[in-house]
């Protein structure tokens, strides 16, 4: 019964925007509701583009435990960062127009994100091994971008710094509309690409078999995914094991991969975790900063608990 | 000797090995067959202390397994596993000079080099002497660690399906050299067999286990009769004799 | 091994031992002060310079690289994975995790003591490490390094959860990114155990073949297995804590180097041992004064330089390695 279930789970998500808007409204309440407003729509772009992107991520790669993250494409999106400051030099990218600037950056990020992955994807490269060698990209990416960091002229470096953490306390508001245009765009296409992806989820043969282009969908759906984890990263910063938490939970929430039920179930499921557990920091717990860190820290868990034990049945 | 007293196995809820009596004199090749899951390589296992005795007596040359010192058995006994994988980069040659590390810790006496040239022309290993393990094909793999366990100079060898992954050719090749071993060094050989004609054609004694106990035990001509074979393995079988060989028609 | 193997082998390890003692000359002479060798017995302030700063930081480099791709070497002997190594499973995160605990509890404790610590905490998470590895499906050699990497990353987390708490993130980058420009006389000397750790590894050489073999077949050949798995596990936590303890962590030093070697040399390890302790020396030494250079006057950490030159050559690793293996 997934509609029951994803009835539920769009209630408590309801539940968690609504603790989130209302909770400890002191002061000047007009003001204080269009603030907690605008990081809320952070937050639920946040949320479902995480989601959304790593439910494709794991259907175009076949694997239960990979995120884009994990592959090390938010690394990958602070290098393109720090490479336009290295090459543009700190002045010339503080002056550039930030919408600007984050259009460039995505498409760094796409045109990085498809060269590196597709060859692997291409080769159907032994799916371990790609793991592997996400996880050494996204050690490399980190120590490329600090050792770029360092390259750069100090002030420059100021210009980029402080985005190694993710930070839902500190959301660059700045960024939101364009960012909800990709979001909505990015849900729309993975919502029309439903019914594919359930076949391509049996596999590149019997998709292809099934008169599936394959190449060319997994060029564009890597497209959308790394349209929707720049607009993440550019958002919150990256987040390492949020996706597979949230994607793990969902699916044994609706318990079915069709993405018809899957898709919506692990955006709602990111939403309660990312909004509720916001708001629970932040009222209830007093330190909102480190939700980050705790995410992470079970997320991570999630992941190991799935490693050991899903691949021994 | 190896001397096989009430030993039982059990993982968590399985009875692995029933109440096991058996004796296995010195000198000759000893079969065991038997249906996946009877358990032959969880008693083969046992015998090796690869696993700890939970309960029951095992001894070899009545050194009992489960006390003596590890390194004092592998002068008396070496053991093939089912399935072993060298992942080390390492040259057929090295390889079976780890099978004298008992002998010397490490260090390689001239007798030492003796035997391993003696263990690589045994088993047809010479030319592929210095190549390493990972370039050769899954059946000359397996010859270079049947060598290995050879090199080690004891008494007792076990083997468990050494003859997985080997063609006809070697195949009968390597159950040759194990007849020639045990008839000229007065080796004792147990192995585990898939192949019930190899055990035929080459085992003094076959041992029959099935889930978990020992079913029959004989000589070839004696225990490879329709009735034994169908009280082990579960169907009717044609049983023909050759040249005094038992040969089990079991494909059809 | 036959003639031809071992002249190779004897080979490589010259041109190894070359390299090194080049580097080791190189790094006495690479520093912000110019200090050129001719004037060290004209001048008492270069002589001085060279034995307080630049003769502890060459040796600490050497005994680190050194020491680290000996303890990734037998880190991947004991997971049985040549994907692995202390700072990618979990060892060296223990490590903080362990030092960050006694800098909280007891800020007064020697760095011996710590050092200490540290061990035991490296300990205490690369046995846990290894005996979830082992019971990962073997058919998916990529999973153990996988497991490790994230394992690692939730002990890191713990430890930067910790220190943001207590207010100690600046510390921690002293342990997390290996840097060797703080290193002066007086203050690596603890790195000499990490070197005593390679002697007793060199030692048990044929053993650590064996059990590269296996459990079941080191038993078969009369090794004590458990012994040696112990043995192993000091071995790489004494080395990677003292590695966090004195200089910080330098990644993948402990991955590529055994990697190389073993492709070149095999993994007879009574032969291999020695070259591969010179090669880490080599690699480390190399990347430090890489960092010197790259940026001169300024420096940058050698976990850095090492971040980078190692992970390319890693990926360069995996992605030629033939398919039949």
């Amino acid at each position: 019964m997934p509609d029951r279930r994803l009835l539920c789970l769009a209630g408590a998500a309801l539940l968690c925007i609504v603790a989130f808007m209302t909770i400890g409204l002191r002061g000047n309440i007009g003001f204080v509701l269009a603030l907690r407003a605008i990081k809320l729509a952070a937050l639920l772009q946040v949320s479902v583009s995480i989601a959304v992107s790593t439910v494709i991520f794991q259907t175009v790669t076949n694997n239960r435990i990979l995120t884009p993250s994990i592959m090390g494409l938010d690394a990958l999106y602070l290098f393109g960062q720090i490479l336009l400051v290295f090459l543009l030099g700190g002045l010339g990218y503080a002056a550039l127009d930030a919408q600007l600037k984050f259009g460039g950056e995505i498409i760094v990020l796409m045109a990085l994100a498809t060269g590196l992955l597709l060859p692997m994807l291409r080769r159907r490269t032994d799916m371990g091994l790609m793991l592997l060698a996400g996880i050494i990209f996204g050690i490399l990416f980190r120590s490329l971008n600090s050792l770029l960091a360092r390259l750069i002229d100090p002030n420059d470096f100021a210009v980029v710094q402080g985005a190694s953490f993710a930070n839902f306390n500190d959301v660059r508001t700045d960024l939101l509309a364009f960012a909800a245009i990709l979001t909505i765009a990015g849900i729309v296409i993975a919502w029309r690409a439903r019914h594919v992806l359930d076949v391509m989820a049996l596999g590149a043969d019997t998709a292809t078999g099934l008169g599936i282009s394959w190449s060319r969908n997994v060029t564009g759906l890597l497209l959308l995914v790394s349209a929707l984890v720049a607009v993440s990263t550019a958002l919150v910063g990256p987040v390492a094991f949020f996706g597979l938490l949230v994607v793990a939970l969902a699916e044994r929430l609706v318990d079915t991969r069709s993405h018809a039920a899957l898709m919506p179930a692990a955006m709602l499921t990111a939403v309660i975790i990312l909004v509720g557990g916001q708001t629970l920091f932040q009222h209830g717990l007093g330190s909102s900063s480190t939700l980050g860190v705790v995410i992470e820290f079970v997320g991570g868990f999630a992941f190991l608990v799935l490693l050991v034990f899903g691949s021994r049945k | 000797m190896i001397r096989i007293e009430d030993v039982s196995l059990r993982h968590g809820q399985t009875q692995i090995l029933h109440d096991i009596w058996l004796t296995i004199p010195k000198g000759g090749i000893t079969a065991l067959v038997g249906p996946n899951g009877a358990g032959k390589s969880s008693l083969l296992s046992l015998i090796a202390r690869l696993q700890p005795l939970q309960a029951g007596r095992i001894s070899v040359d009545s050194f009992p397994v489960d006390t003596t010192p590890s390194r004092d058995l592998a002068r008396i006994l070496a053991i093939l596993r089912q399935d072993s994988i060298v992942t080390s980069r390492l040259r057929v040659r090295e390889l079976v000079g780890f099978g004298r590390f008992p002998h010397g810790r490490g260090r390689l006496t001239p007798d030492d080099y003796a035997i391993i040239d003696q263990s690589l022309q045994q088993f047809d290993l010479t030319d592929l002497s210095d190549r390493f393990i990972e370039t050769l094909s899954g059946g000359q793999r397996q010859r270079a660690l049947v060598a290995m366990a050879f090199a080690q100079g004891t008494d007792y060898l076990l083997l468990d399906e050494p003859l997985n992954n080997l063609d006809m050719f070697f195949a009968r090749e390597l159950m040759r050299s194990l007849r020639r071993i045990a008839d000229e060094n007065g080796k004792t050989i147990v192995i585990v067999l898939h192949d019930i004609n190899q055990a035929s054609a080459h085992a003094d004694r076959i041992v029959a286990m099935k889930s978990g106990r020992i079913v029959a035990d004989g000589t070839p001509s004696d225990l490879l009769t329709p009735k034994t074979l169908q009280a082990v393995f579960g169907f009717q079988m044609r049983v023909e004799t050759f040249d005094d060989m038992p040969v089990v028609l079991h494909f059809r | 091994m036959s003639i031809a193997a071992t002249k190779q082998a004897s080979k490589t390890g010259w041109v190894a031992g070359l390299t090194l003692a080049v580097l080791f000359v190189f790094s006495l002479c690479v520093g912000v002060d110019d200090m050129p060798i001719i004037r060290l017995f004209s001048d008492g302030r270069a002589l001085e310079l060279l034995l307080v700063s630049r003769l502890p930081r060459t040796l600490a480099a050497i005994l680190t690289g050194a020491g680290l791709a000996i303890a990734g070497l037998i880190m991947q002997t004991l997971a049985r994975n040549r994907y692995v190594e202390p700072s990618t499973a979990g060892t060296a995160q223990s490590a903080e995790l362990g030092i960050l605990l006694v800098t909280l509890l007891l800020p007064s404790a020697s760095l011996l003591f710590k050092s200490l610590a540290a061990s035991a905490a490296a300990l205490l998470g690369t046995s846990l490490f290894l005996m979830t590895a082992h019971r990962l499906p073997p058919t998916q050699p990529f999973l153990v390094p996988l497991f490790g990497l994230v394992y690692g990353g939730v002990i890191g987390a713990a430890v930067t959860f910790v220190a943001w708490q207590a207010d100690l993130l600046q510390y921690l980058s002293v342990w997390t990114n290996g840097d060797f420009s703080g290193v002066l006389r007086g203050r690596y000397e603890l790195l000499w155990l990490g070197a005593l750790m390679v002697v007793v590894a060199w030692m048990v050489a044929d053993r650590l073949t064996i059990m590269a073999l296996g459990r079941d077949a080191s038993i078969g050949l009369g090794l004590d297995h458990a012994r040696m798995l112990q043995l192993g596990l000091i071995i790489v936590s004494v080395i990677s804590a003292l590695s966090v303890v004195v200089v910080g962590m330098i990644p993948f030093v402990g991955l590529v180097v055994p990697n190389i070697v073993s492709r070149l040399m095999g993994d007879n390890m009574r032969g291999t041992l020695p070259t591969v302790a010179v090669s880490g020396a080599i690699l480390v030494l190399g990347c430090d004064i890489l960092g010197r250079l790259i940026r001169y006057p300024y420096e940058i950490p050698v976990g850095t330089v090492m971040g980078c030159v190692g992970g390319l050559i890693f990926l360069w690793l995996l992605f030629r390695r033939p398919s039949h293996v």
